[in-house]
């Protein structure tokens, strides 16, 4: 889903919401949904492209033949709002001509189609030659010839019946109801991307990728007061099938709130959430200072994402996102330097593309580069960046790091995070011994709401839930509380990782970067943290 | 052929309708055909060219409703995909908020198409780039910028003789401007209806000239300061608060919930000075004439001289609570005044301009109190003068807060939001205290 579909404006562009489920594309009937496409016409297919757009000018070009599947089952209090399925399927070509990129989209997948296709895109091509600019540098990359590489799913969500995941949410939904919510949603939405490349390379290369989000929003409304908070779950969207929603007492992190690693608990889960909500209304409001933050790896991962993974994009560094999304505080000349100091000694920071379980997991990217991990960030000092083979040269790589991606056959591919991970810490040390070494701090839990500047220097972070740790012990709950922080000095500020018993993928479902707008999906793990000193400020405000 | 005359896709969706046998059914058919450029150091990053058009059939038996939809228009394929909505319908568990569908309504049409947009090319699209580049090049500066143009069409027919048509242009542009050192940035952003009005030359001209004034920013204390914001900056800001929606606001989960219960609905929220709209025939900003649900759009206040005018009711909850529905905003128009720019700086006695706002999101629904920075053009004026540029700043401020602390409102322009990308018609404004938390060193 596109961060314009996320902006909520009731009625603007009259006439979209009348096709239903329109921002996941076009609806269609269940059993649609096992089906795949026969991977021999999509090579016929891919063929006429490449050559079509090679006979036009084009010295090097790709195809995707792309068929995203969908499933949004939304759900509130004891009613079903909505069972979306829902296909998108279509071709984009990229080609190089005269030195530039050019692309074309569209749905007409026939030879005949896609053929105009590849021509649209040279013509695209050339008309921006015109203007000019350097000619596009491509690192080599070989061709992998017939290839495939699978999700490591155990269950196919699409394979699960309708039925079972309504009486799963309706379910979670009463046991929030029975527990006193004014207001309890919950939703399941369920990804496949298959995806075929080809390139002039000779690569032809079918995957079939899975990923799973179940979430939900407790709401507990005071009328009296006047006020209402909420707690989301503390899911995570995964990598993974529909296995992620059978509870195993093995993957569960107990503590002042359940946290879940490789399964979830949604119906324990909720319960937790529905006295979680009604905690916060009544609970203390912070008093703003500075505070040693524990942070729990629910909510780290959003930390990581905006202020490690998106600085070293090396787009962003050179300046490709600079009138969107921005640019980075990092720079060539600190990555060449060699000793740029991005944090503490604790920071270890790792890109890797093929994490199990992760959202970013794949065995190819979208240029048809093979996927892999390296080091980012080493014993705090900055080591490296996310490239793709047009950058590639420009950090004296001769190779692509796999880090492309398209959100949709009608999208163009362009540089997106891989995963990016903070590394658990060396030596043994639990979440209660961290807290117990805390005399004025706030354990964070879940991730809220989250804010960084175009150049990823000055931040602000929320949570779903604070609770107050005084001499060593958890106190009670705060509400309002949100940090601020540099980047730079936050991650000195690291003073210990938890070991790797404690470590949790979190992630990003709907990543937006680019223009057009696109999203990513991308996990993030880590273990609980410590951060000491970071500034807390208090955000009641009244209206009115 | 992604784009349907009125005439053509009327004639598509009477053939879909007669293989219905449902107890009601919808058919929509809309396409999109467009193109776009992007931009970094003065070249052409990425460019593409995307059509497509689809056909949803909805049915419903009873409570129960079913959509397919398909992108083969032969008779077989057309019957198909109304068969397999009815069979979606049966399946479907019933949802009780399912309304009956409208019956005929008269829609006048919308005046968002212009043939000129519809035209535009590759070349033509380079030609509009290139123009932008001849200034920052010129300027020493490096242009960051997008180009979008889309051509769109949207028709619906029912089983109960509802027929709506609607067909609309747009192009946005919008361009960030900065030095090779990355010591200085800028911004602008234009969005129009009508091509021909775009002048990419001038606008990367007054975002190259920002960027040549943010030179050598400086870092001034955080705090409460009034702010005069450029329509690009307040509508990012504004563009949060636009959920006038009745039903949140009953269930008591919004900023419109009222204390013990009900909304604010008729209460003064905000400066008198402020009015808030929606007109589907305002020139300037064009918008649709019939809404999600079938609904003619007129002209609707939504804060009128500070007040709580109307909140939107859909069909069910407007039935449910006994009310007449009201259709959400079609598009959003905020009055201004009469002081220019330069009139605000020259009565402010100590204050911030801002040229653009960034990464704004909630931090209390509550309150609606947005965080989010300044960017690409800061500035110190102190008694009626820019002083200096100044470092960006993180606030934390309420839009409600926010126009209740109006001071001064501009001539409205039409400006699109930098992160959505949808275009509104928004003043500039002079703000009385606005809270600025803290200084961030980014350029």
């Amino acid at each position: 889903m596109r961060r314009r579909d996320f902006i909520y404006l009731s009625g603007l562009g009259a006439g979209s919401a009348m096709i239903a489920n329109s921002a996941f594309g076009k609806s269609i009937y269940q059993e649609q949904l096992l089906t795949t496409i026969d991977i021999r016409a999509k090579k016929e297919l891919a063929d006429v492209a490449l050559n079509t757009a090679k006979a036009k000018g084009a010295s090097y070009a790709d195809i995707r033949i792309g068929r995203y599947l969908n499933q949004a089952i939304v759900t509130r209090e004891t009613r079903v709002l909505n069972v979306a399925n829902s296909e998108s399927f279509g071709v984009g070509i990229r080609v190089l001509a005269d030195g530039c990129w050019g692309f074309a989209a569209g749905n007409t997948v026939t030879k005949e189609g896609v053929a105009k296709i590849a021509e649209r895109a040279v013509a695209v091509a050339k008309a921006n030659a015109k203007l000019g600019s350097k000619p596009v540098q491509l690192a080599p990359q070989k061709g992998f010839g017939e290839v495939s590489w699978k999700t490591p799913i155990e269950k196919n969500a699409f394979e699960v019946p309708i039925k079972e995941k309504i009486d799963l949410l309706l379910t979670a939904n009463g046991e929030a109801i029975k527990l006193g919510a004014n207001f309890v949603n919950s939703t399941i939405f369920s990804i496949n991307e298959q995806k075929y490349f080809a390139s002039t390379d000779g690569s032809y290369i079918d995957q079939d990728i899975h990923r799973l989000y179940p979430n939900f929003q407790v709401t507990k409304i005071d009328r009296d007061l006047g006020a209402f908070e909420t707690r989301a779950a503390l899911s995570s969207p995964v990598g993974m099938g529909y296995e992620y929603l059978t509870p195993s007492e093995s993957e569960k992190v107990q503590g002042v709130v359940t946290r879940y690693k490789n399964r979830y608990d949604m119906i324990e889960d909720i319960k937790n959430a529905t006295k979680n909500a009604t905690e916060k209304v009544a609970a203390k409001s912070v008093e703003p200072g500075k505070y040693d933050l524990v942070l729990d790896p629910s909510h780290l991962w959003l930390t990581i994402h905006e202020s490690v993974a998106h600085p070293t994009e090396l787009d962003r560094v050179l300046g490709y996102e600079a009138n969107y999304a921005g640019t980075s505080f990092l720079s060539l000349e600190k990555l060449k330097s060699g000793n740029f100091h991005f944090g503490s000694k604790n920071m270890n920071i790792v890109a890797d593309k093929l994490q199990a379980g992760s959202l970013g997991a794949v065995g190819y990217d979208d240029e048809g580069v093979k996927c892999g991990k390296w080091d980012l960030v080493k014993d705090g000092v900055l080591v490296n960046f996310q490239a793709i083979r047009d950058q590639a040269h420009m950090i004296g790589l001769d190779h692509s790091q796999g880090c492309c991606y398209a959100q949709s056959w009608d999208d163009v591919q362009f540089q997106r995070m891989p995963n990016v991970s903070l590394q658990p810490g060396k030596e043994k040390l639990s979440v209660d011994d961290m807290i117990k070494n805390v005399e004025k701090g706030i354990y964070i839990v879940g991730n809220g709401s989250f804010s960084i500047d175009q150049q990823r220097y000055n931040f602000q972070f929320g949570g779903q839930l604070f609770y107050e740790i005084k001499n060593g012990k958890i106190v009670g709950m705060l509400n309002d509380v949100a940090y601020q922080a540099t980047n730079q000095e936050f991650w000195n500020s690291l003073t210990a990782v938890c070991d790797q018993s404690d470590y949790r993928l979190g992630g990003a479902f709907n990543d937006g970067k680019g223009q057009p707008s696109q999203s990513n999906a991308v996990s993030h793990g880590s273990s609980t943290a410590r951060f000491n000193g970071v500034n807390v400020i208090n955000t009641k405000r009244k209206i009115g | 052929m992604p784009i349907y005359s009125k005439e053509e896709a009327q004639a598509l969706l009477k053939k879909v309708l007669s293989y219905s046998k449902a107890d009601e059914c919808e058919v929509s058919l809309r396409g999109n055909d467009g193109g776009n450029i992007r931009t970094a150091l003065n070249a052409v990053s990425t460019a593409g060219d995307i059509s497509t058009v689809g056909l949803a059939v909805s049915s419903v038996f009873g409570k129960k409703t079913g959509t397919a939809t398909i992108n083969e228009f032969d008779d077989a394929s057309l019957e198909k995909v109304v068969r397999r909505s009815e069979e979606l319908a049966q399946l479907a568990p019933e949802n009780p908020e399912t309304m009956p569908m409208l019956g005929p309504q008269k829609f006048e049409d919308s005046i968002q198409y212009n043939a000129k947009t519809a035209a535009m090319t590759p070349e033509s699209r380079a030609e509009m780039i290139g123009k932008a580049f001849d200034v920052t090049k010129a300027a020493n500066l490096q242009a960051a910028g997008f180009l979008e143009n889309t051509t769109r069409f949207t028709a619906v027919m029912n089983s109960k003789g509802l027929f709506a048509y609607d067909k609309s242009t747009d192009v946005i542009y919008s361009v960030t401007t900065r030095n090779a050192a990355g010591t200085v940035s800028g911004y602008a952003a234009r969005g129009f209806t009508d091509v021909s009005k775009l002048d990419t030359a001038s606008a990367t001209k007054i975002a190259s000239q920002k960027a040549l004034s943010s030179a050598n920013a400086k870092a001034i204390e955080p705090g409460k300061y009034t702010v005069i914001l450029e329509p690009v900056a307040g509508v990012y800001m504004l563009e949060n608060m636009f959920r006038f929606d009745a039903r949140s606001a009953e269930e008591g989960r919004s900023f419109l919930s009222k204390k013990g219960g009900g909304t604010r609905l008729g209460e003064k929220l905000m400066d008198e000075k402020v009015n808030i709209y929606s007109d589907p025939f305002n020139t300037e900003l064009p918008g649709p004439t019939w809404s999600n649900e079938g609904q003619r759009l007129e002209r609707t206040d939504w804060i009128k001289e500070g007040v709580v005018k109307n909140l939107s009711y859909s069909r069910y909850w407007a039935q449910k609570k006994g009310v007449q529905p009201v259709p959400g905003p079609s598009n959003i128009i905020m009055d201004g005044g009469t002081t220019s720019l330069e009139e605000m700086i020259k009565s402010t006695e100590r204050g911030i301009l801002v040229s653009r706002l960034w990464y704004i999101r909630m931090v209390d629904p509550q309150s609606l109190l947005l965080t989010g920075l300044t960017r690409d053009g800061t500035f110190y004026i102190e008694n009626g003068k820019i002083m200096f540029p100044v470092k960006n700043f993180r606030f934390n401020e309420s839009p409600v807060i926010m126009l209740n602390n109006v001071e001064a409102l501009g001539k409205p322009e039409r400006t699109i939001s930098v992160e959505s990308y949808r275009s509104y018609l928004i003043p500039p404004m002079k703000i009385r205290d606005f809270t600025f938390t803290s200084l961030s060193d980014a350029v």
